[in-house]
C-alpha cells in the first residue's frame, strides 16, 4: 500500500522501525499540550496600548479602523463608510445573531440581506472572532453566521471587532479558539476554515510593485466596539 | 512534466547576462526584496531567536515524520477530508486527474503552487481535456505566455510592465485596440475580472499547502492576492498538494513559521491571507467546498532522510536565500533550468532529478554564505552545495580541467604554508595583470570559470591576510 511505502521508506532513511508505543505517547503529550514558544514582546502591553498598536498595525497594512461606543453604534458607522467610500447602501451581512440584534430599522436607507458572498457584492459586513495586536491581524474562522465568502468577494469588506476580543499574539487568538469553538463534525475546536486576515488583498507581482485590491476587497474596514473599559484610552474615557 | 534544462545551465546563464530586459528586471527586484527582509527583521528582535527555534521544531518532526503523517492523515479524515498517499510523481498526477474527473471537471482553478509546477499538473490535465486556470497573477501571465516561473515567490518578476500588456492584448482577443494600458493598476484590473469569472465556475479548485498541521488534520496557505482562498472556497472540490516536510506537530508551532515566513519572503509582518483548512463544509455552513483531498506526495523527499541533505527538508520556501544570492541577483531564475531556482535549487535539484542532470548547479554559487545568512530555518546551503560537488567531483562528471585544477587545489589545500604562498603570489600577480580594469573575462588556466562570469580582480591582497588584519584591528 502507497501509506506504507511512504511510511516504510522514512522509516529507513532514520534507520529505525514503527516508533516504540512510549515513544508515540510521549509524541502525543507533546500534541496535547501543544506548547507555545518564543512570543514576540511587542504585543505584551496593557490593554489601551494593545488596541492602539492592533489599530496602527491595521493602518500600516492599508486597513482603516473607526471606533465606536457600543454595539447600537454599528449602523451608524456602516452608513458613514459607505457613503465615505461612495458605495452604494447596500450590503452583504454575516448571519450572526450580535450583527442581527443591531438596531438597523434607525437607518431606513441602509439595505442588506444575511447571506454568504456572492461574486458581485460591493460590500460586505463580517463579523470578527478576534483581532491580533502583534500584526493587525483578524482571525475569521468559518462558521455558518461567519461564512468564509464575505471575506473574499466584495470590494469593500467591513468586519465587526468588539474590542474585547482584541488580544496581543497569535496564540492567545488561538487559545481563544481552542476554548471557546466546538466543532460540530469532529467534536474538536477547529472549524472547517480560519482565515488569518492582514489588510486588503494585494499583489506586487507586476514589476514588484504594490497594487492594492487583487482578487479579493480593495479595502478592508474594521469597526471596533469599546466594550472593554479596561481597553479605553483615557482621552476617550 | 517540467523539462530539466539544468546540464545547459553555462549556456544559460550566459545568455540571461546578455538579455537587457531582464537585467532591467534584476535591479528592481535586488533591491526590493533585500531592503524590505532587512527592515522587517529590524523590526522584530526576537527575529534571530525565532530562527532556531524553527530549525529546532522541523528537526523534531522530521525526526518523527512517519509519526506525524500518520497523525495528520486521521485527522484529516475525521473532519470528512480523503489523504492519497502518493510515493511518486506518477502517483500524484494519477491522484489528481482521478480527483477531477470523478468530479466532471471542466475548469480547474489553481492558487500558486511550487509542487504542483515539480508535478507538471497542468500538462497532465489539459492532456486529458481540462482547462486549468492559475489564478495568482504572476503565474497566470506565466501560463499566457507559457513560461516557466523564475522565482519561487515571484514566478514573474522577469517580466515589465510592457510584456504584460502584449501579452494581454493577445490572449485577451476580444479587448477593444484603445483599451489602456498605462498603469499598472489597469493590469490589475483586467486580470482581476477575467478570473473573477474562472473562480465562480470553476469544478475543482487546486491549492498547494505551506504547513501541514498534525494536531488538527489543516493545511495552511499564504497568499496576499486571495486567490488561494478563492480557489478553495468557491468550487465544489478542494484538492490541497502538498509534499511529507511541510508538516508541523500544532498550531503554536506554526506561529513560528508565520512569524518568520513573510518577513524572510517578502519583508511584510505578515502575509495578507495566512488561511487554515481542515476537512470539507460542515453541515450547517453556507459556503466551501463539498470534498476535500490532500495528495500527500513524497517524490524523493523520504530518500534524503539520513543523508547529509536531511537539512534542505527543513525548507519554507521562503525564497530569501535566492534574493540575496549575488549568483541569481546576475542571472535570474530560468537559467537553472528547472522549477527550484537560486541556491535552495542547486540543493534541491539534483537530489531529486539526479547529479547527473543537475550536477552543474551546485557550482554557481560563490559560496559567500548570505543565503545561509539569511535562511529562516538555518539551512547550511554552502555546504550542502559543497557536499554535491565532491559527488559530482567522485562520479567524474567534472570536466577533466576542472578535475584537475580542483586536486592541484586540493593538494594546496592540505599544506597551509604552501596555501598561503601560492595565493598571495597570486593575487599579487592577478593585480598586477589586471590593473585598470575591474574585472577579468579571460585568465589562463580559468577558462571555465571565466567563459560564465567576470573575475573580479583581487585587491592584492588574500582573503587570509584580510582577515587577519581585521581581527587585529578588532583588538
Ligand atoms: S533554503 Fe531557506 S532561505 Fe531558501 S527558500 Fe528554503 S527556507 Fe527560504
Amino acid at each position: 500500500m502507497s501509506r506504507d511505502t511512504i511510511l516504510n521508506s522514512i522509516r529507513r532513511g532514520l534507520k529505525r522501525g514503527p516508533l516504540p508505543a512510549d515513544q508515540k505517547a510521549m509524541l502525543d503529550s507533546r500534541l496535547m499540550a501543544h506548547p507555545t514558544h518564543i512570543i514576540p514582546a511587542r504585543s505584551r502591553l496593557p490593554r489601551p496600548q494593545q488596541v492602539a498598536l492592533f489599530i496602527a498595525n491595521l493602518e500600516k497594512e492599508f486597513a482603516t479602523a473607526a471606533r465606536v461606543p457600543d454595539a447600537d453604534s454599528v449602523p451608524a458607522a456602516v452608513a458613514d463608510y459607505l457613503a465615505a467610500q461612495n458605495l452604494p447602501a447596500r450590503f452583504a451581512m454575516a448571519p450572526h445573531p450580535m450583527l442581527a440584534a443591531m438596531p438597523w430599522d434607525r437607518f431606513p436607507m441602509l439595505s442588506f440581506e444575511a447571506r454568504r458572498g456572492q461574486g458581485s457584492d460591493q460590500a460586505s459586513l463580517q463579523h470578527g472572532f478576534a483581532g491580533i495586536a502583534e500584526t493587525g491581524t483578524l482571525m475569521l474562522p468559518s462558521a455558518p453566521e461567519r461564512p468564509t465568502s464575505l471575506n473574499l468577494l466584495p470590494d469593500a469588506a467591513m468586519v465587526v471587532l468588539r474590542a474585547s476580543d482584541i488580544v496581543g499574539a497569535y496564540e492567545e487568538a488561538w487559545a481563544k479558539l481552542r476554548a471557546t469553538n466546538q466543532d460540530a463534525l469532529t467534536g474538536g475546536f477547529m472549524p472547517r476554515n480560519v482565515m488569518l486576515v492582514t489588510g486588503p488583498s494585494r499583489s506586487a507581482d507586476i514589476e514588484q510593485t504594490l497594487e492594492l485590491g487583487a482578487h479579493g476587497p480593495r479595502n478592508l474596514h474594521v469597526i471596533i466596539v469599546d466594550d472593554d473599559p479596561a481597553a479605553i484610552p483615557d482621552a476617550l474615557a | 512534466m517540467m523539462q530539466v534544462h539544468s546540464p545547459q545551465f553555462k549556456e544559460r546563464a550566459s545568455a540571461a547576462l546578455a538579455d537587457a530586459p531582464l537585467q532591467k528586471a534584476l535591479t528592481r527586484f535586488r533591491d526590493g526584496f533585500q531592503a524590505k527582509r532587512a527592515a522587517a527583521v529590524a523590526g522584530l528582535p526576537e527575529f534571530e531567536a525565532l530562527r532556531d527555534v524553527a530549525r529546532d521544531i522541523k528537526n523534531h518532526t522530521l525526526a518523527h515524520l512517519d509519526f506525524y503523517l500518520e497523525r495528520y492523515a486521521d485527522n484529516v479524515e475525521r473532519a470528512g477530508g480523503v489523504v492519497h498517499w502518493c510515493p511518486t510523481a506518477d502517483d500524484a498526477r494519477a491522484a489528481v486527474l482521478k480527483i477531477c474527473q470523478d468530479a466532471g471537471a471542466r475548469t480547474v482553478t489553481k492558487g500558486k503552487s511550487m509542487i504542483s509546477e515539480e508535478l507538471g499538473i497542468n500538462a497532465h490535465l489539459e492532456a486529458h481535456g481540462m482547462e486549468p486556470v492559475e489564478t495568482d497573477l504572476g503565474e497566470y501571465i506565466l501560463q499566457v505566455r507559457d513560461e516557466p516561473p523564475s522565482h519561487i515567490i515571484a514566478p514573474a518578476f522577469h517580466l515589465n510592465r510592457e510584456d504584460w500588456e502584449d501579452s494581454f492584448r493577445r490572449a485577451h482577443t476580444e479587448l477593444p485596440a484603445d483599451r489602456e494600458f498605462h498603469e499598472r493598476r489597469d493590469i490589475l484590473t483586467e486580470a482581476r475580472a477575467r478570473l473573477r469569472n474562472k473562480f465562480l465556475t470553476a469544478d475543482v479548485g487546486i491549492t498547494g499547502a505551506n504547513f501541514l498541521i498534525a494536531e488538527t488534520g489543516t493545511s495552511v496557505i499564504v497568499t496576499n492576492e486571495g486567490n488561494g482562498d478563492l480557489t478553495q472556497t468557491l468550487p465544489r472540490v478542494h484538492i490541497v498538494l502538498a509534499s511529507i516536510e511541510k508538516m508541523v506537530p500544532t498550531l503554536e508551532d506554526a506561529c513560528t513559521f508565520i512569524r518568520l515566513l513573510a518577513r524572510s519572503a517578502t519583508g511584510q509582518d505578515l502575509s495578507v491571507y495566512t488561511t487554515f483548512s481542515t476537512g470539507h463544509r460542515r453541515e450547517p455552513d453556507l459556503d466551501g467546498p463539498e470534498e476535500y483531498h490532500v495528495v500527500l506526495i513524497d517524490n524523493g523527499r523520504s530518500g534524503m532522510l539520513g543523508t547529509e541533505f536531511q537539512d534542505m527538508l527543513r525548507c519554507i520556501r521562503c525564497a530569501a536565500c535566492m534574493n540575496h544570492c549575488p549568483v541569481y541577483g546576475a542571472i535570474g531564475g530560468h537559467a537553472y533550468g528547472w522549477v527550484y531556482p537560486g541556491p535552495m535549487g542547486s540543493v534541491l535539484t539534483p537530489t531529486l532529478k539526479g547529479v547527473d542532470k543537475a550536477g552543474h548547479l551546485p557550482n554557481a554559487s560563490t559560496f559567500c554564505g548570505r543565503c545561509e545568512s539569511v535562511c529562516p530555518v538555518k539551512i547550511p546551503l554552502p555546504s550542502l552545495m559543497r557536499h554535491w560537488r565532491e559527488r559530482e567531483f567522485e562520479r567524474h562528471l567534472t570536466p577533466p580541467v576542472a578535475r584537475r585544477a580542483l586536486g592541484f587545489w586540493a593538494w594546496f589545500a592540505k599544506r597551509p604554508a604552501a596555501y598561503r604562498l601560492a595565493t598571495r603570489l597570486g593575487a599579487r600577480t592577478l593585480k598586477l595583470l589586471g590593473r585598470g580594469r575591474g574585472a577579468f573575462q579571460s585568465l589562463p588556466f580559468a577558462g571555465g570559470w571565466t567563459a560564465g562570469r567576470d573575475l573580479p580582480v583581487p585587491e592584492g591582497g588574500t582573503f587570509m591576510a584580510q582577515y587577519a588584519r581585521r581581527q587585529r584591528g578588532k583588538t
